[in-house]
């Protein structure tokens, strides 16, 4: 158990779905803070939810807004790097790239790839914890190489 | 405060930086969440918040309940930085900007409003581990220019006489306490005594002067001199743009029947022009103020007005100063128009030329009424190109306004040869304004010529520009009547010698008449710093100093005529109360201090910074040759100016 989870974890890495700040939460997740980094992933999901929507919305106008956009968007790199969502940062950053330009298709397309990023990370992150919580305490990952 | 302050004297004493009591603000939950993890991890207090308006509430209801505030820089409630400039003028806490946005600009404009440190979501916790190095760091420094400020305070006053009440608050932090004590002559002494020191404690006192400086000027400006209080006072710098306008108006109105209220003005033109100063965003009026600073910075010697870099504070001494002057006399048409040109001045010139934008405010506001607006404007502008540190330029800004109104303007641009200038300054302050102005723009260059003088005298003329052509020498009518024309005719020929501070002189209308010496005192105080200004009553003589004392800083050497002129002037200043023409003996004194070298800081007020002030008394010496000894106060009385007027 402990192995396949270890497993998940560092190919979740080397995909790079995940980054370096994530070690930082499981570093943080003690006694005092069983379930740290559970905790902050399902927080992160239920606030972007209402930041992918509000982008969504603002997607649809016509003409786009970009400053609003960026602004949004900003939030939301924000968050996603706090947790060390990598691809989904890229993402961000992509896309603010292309609100920077005013380029409008560059902008909806990259979305539509953030937001793929953002489910497939969703539902693997649900998986890994569902099998750390039967593995028992989480132990320290062991940095990916 | 000490280290133990910070621990808020309670359990921790010697396990400092555990305890540490953080206020964490950040609209993102989750970033939120993560921080207060992580600062809980560094043994920490943490308190958290989303909204920004809760954590000021929190704040305020305890100012010591805190000892460090992180905050994000984009929040939807309010500005991160506005949060950041908020809680460091109002309770001098540490404040730690954290942003997704690792942009340079915007890490500089966190420097700018004050931040200690600047970190980059996402934070690690090593960063984290360090943030308690700014507490301390900064209660140490408090400390120490609380000390500092106070010596220098007495220091000042001893020289200076009246300068200012001590300001001993250090003009940063202190300046907070001075401000509240004196408020003007506070402020004046605190930059003064920043600028003493302004190497070291430049870059905390910096943001802190100016800003607080600004806001402690506006505020008090609104309030009136009589009612600033501290707490009104913080509320109004709250309202900063607000207070801008109004306070502008208001000083300008001040200014104008500041007949009997020169001292007044003085003080409020100190205190107003802070916040007019400031009201400009930093830069526009912020750099007038700066200009006086900045300037210095250059000189070195120069501080009254710059004294060291503290940017800021000059610039709010500066921009009083100009203010003061030119409110007072004829800025109030023009004055808007200074400000303009000061803020013109601005942008051209860096921080050194920050005091130049002084000046350019200056004579705008000194033209501006009459002539010179569109000189001065001119003036100064060229001034800031030309200097960085050059505060010359602005003086030279000056000139060119006062050169519309005399003949001599052409000589104040070129006016290296300053000395010369004075000369004709002289005649020209006879000759109207005009000369006045010329002879100021000469001064401006001068100054950097360390005639400083000369363009002291030239700026004078200059300030004269409106009152030039009247006073040409009358130096007490004019005086009177316009402030800061009324000087010039004076002093016409002298102010324009301290064409720095002469624009600003020429309100003072030379103080002769006015309160002179008195504004000067009051100028210097206003002047900050450096500028011995002398918080002329008419507070145009503070204005004239910061000039003065801009171009003089800028010229390191000048600096030191300044120094030697602000001595000069201030002794003038002094002087000038009992009369003027003990003002213009000192004045002649500290001209010759001051052309020659080196501030010799006759009168040895200012010392530090009085070099606008010799650079005033020399103008004022020379234009002794009016022998309107008020006008030569002038040159110090710039400061008094505002008295005068």
């Amino acid at each position: 158990m402990q192995r396949q989870l270890a497993n998940m974890k560092q190919s979740l890495f080397d995909q790079g779905y995940l980054d370096e700040q994530f070690i930082q939460l499981e570093e943080l997740q003690d006694d005092a803070n069983p379930n740290f980094v559970e905790e902050v992933v399902t927080l992160y999901y239920r606030d972007s939810a209402r930041l992918i929507q509000n982008l969504e919305q603002a997607l649809e106008k016509n003409p786009l807004d970009f400053g609003k956009l960026d602004s949004y968007m900003h939030q939301f790199k924000g968050s996603s790097s706090s947790i060390g969502a990598k691809r989904v940062k890229i993402e961000c950053t992509q896309f603010r790239e292309y609100c920077r330009t005013g380029n409008a298709e560059g902008c909806k397309k990259t979305f539509q790839q953030l937001k793929k990023e953002y489910a497939t990370l969703k539902k693997k992150l649900e998986v890994y914890f569902q099998v750390a919580r039967q593995a028992g305490p989480v132990e320290k990952a062991c940095r990916p190489k | 405060m000490t280290v133990e302050k910070i621990r808020g004297g309670n359990e921790n004493s010697d396990n400092f930086p555990v305890g540490l009591r953080v206020l964490a603000v950040d609209d993102d939950p989750i970033c939120l969440k993560l921080l207060e993890t992580l600062l809980r991890k560094c043994q920490y207090h943490v308190t958290t918040t989303s909204q920004a308006r809760m954590a000021l509430k929190m704040i305020r209801e305890n100012k010591d309940r805190f000892d460090l505030v992180i905050s994000d820089v984009h929040m939807p409630d309010m500005d991160g930085f506005k949060l950041l400039e908020l809680v460091g003028l109002e309770m001098d806490l540490p404040v730690i900007m954290l942003s997704a946005n690792s942009d340079p600009k915007l890490v500089m404009k966190g420097v700018t409003h004050g931040a200690c440190d600047y970190l980059v979501k996402p934070v690690r916790i090593e960063e984290l581990r360090n943030i308690w190095q700014h507490v301390i760091r900064r209660k140490k420094f408090d400390s120490r220019n609380q000390n500092r400020s106070a010596e220098q305070a007495k220091s000042y006053q001893a020289s200076g006489e009246g300068h200012g009440s001590a300001t001993t608050g250090n003009a940063d932090q202190n300046g907070k306490f001075n401000r509240k004590r004196k408020d003007e002559e506070d402020e004046s002494e605190d930059n003064g005594n920043e600028s003493e020191d302004p190497a070291t404690q430049k870059k905390p006192r910096v943001v802190w002067s100016i800003e607080l400086h600004r806001k402690f000027v506006a505020a008090v400006n609104q309030l009136g001199i009589e009612k600033a209080v501290p707490k009104r006072i913080l509320d109004l710098m709250n309202v900063e743009g607000l207070t801008r306008e109004n306070k502008y108006r208001l000083y300008l109105k001040r200014i104008s029947s500041v007949a009997t209220q020169q001292a007044n003005m003085v003080a409020a033109l100190g205190v107003k022009d802070s916040p007019f100063m400031h009201i400009a965003p930093f830069e526009g009026l912020g750099d007038f103020r700066t200009l006086a600073g900045p300037g210095r910075l250059a000189n070195a010697g120069l501080s009254p007005y710059a004294t060291g870099g503290m940017l800021g504070r000059l610039n709010t001494p500066a921009n009083v100063n100009l203010r003061n002057l030119t409110p007072s006399a004829l800025l109030q048409p023009t004055h808007a128009q200074n400000i303009t040109a000061l803020g013109e001045m601005h942008p051209v010139l860096p921080p050194t030329n920050q005091n130049p934008s002084l000046f350019q405010g200056m004579p705008s506001s000194l033209e501006l009424d009459q002539l010179q607006q569109n000189k001065c404007a001119t003036g100064i502008v060229n001034f800031n190109a030309i200097d960085d540190s050059r505060m010359y330029t602005a003086s030279n800004a000056f000139t060119d306004t006062g050169a519309a109104i005399g003949s001599s303007t052409s000589t104040v641009n070129g006016i290296p040869g300053n000395p010369l200038m004075l000369h004709e300054n002289s005649q020209q302050t006879l000759s109207g304004g005009g000369g006045f102005g010329s002879h100021s723009s000469h001064n401006m260059t001068s100054f950097s010529l360390e005639s400083l003088t000369a363009g002291v005298y030239g700026s004078s003329n200059l300030l004269d520009p409106g009152s030039a052509e009247s006073c040409k020498m009358q130096p007490n009518a004019v005086l009177s009547t316009d402030p800061f024309h009324g000087q010039l005719p004076l002093n016409g020929v002298r102010e324009n010698n301290f064409s720095n501070g002469s624009y600003l002189h020429n309100n003072p209308v030379d103080i002769s008449s006015t309160t002179m010496a008195l504004p000067f005192e009051d100028s210097r105080e206003m002047q900050c710093q450096e500028n011995s200004y002398i918080p002329a009553n008419g507070t145009v003589s503070p204005l004239s100093r910061s000039l003065d004392q801009d171009s003089e800083i800028f010229n390191q050497k000048t600096g030191m005529f300044i120094n030697s002129r602000v001595t000069g002037g201030a002794s003038n200043l002094m002087q000038k109360n009992e009369n003027e023409k003990l003002a213009t003996e000192s004045r002649a004194r500290s001209s010759d201090n001051f052309l020659l070298e080196q501030p010799k800081s006759r009168g040895g007020f200012i010392p530090r910074n009085y070099d606008s002030l010799d650079a005033m008394m020399n103008a004022m010496i020379k234009r002794e040759q009016d022998e309107t000894i008020p006008n030569c106060d002038f040159g110090l009385d710039d400061y008094s100016f505002g008295a005068a007027m």
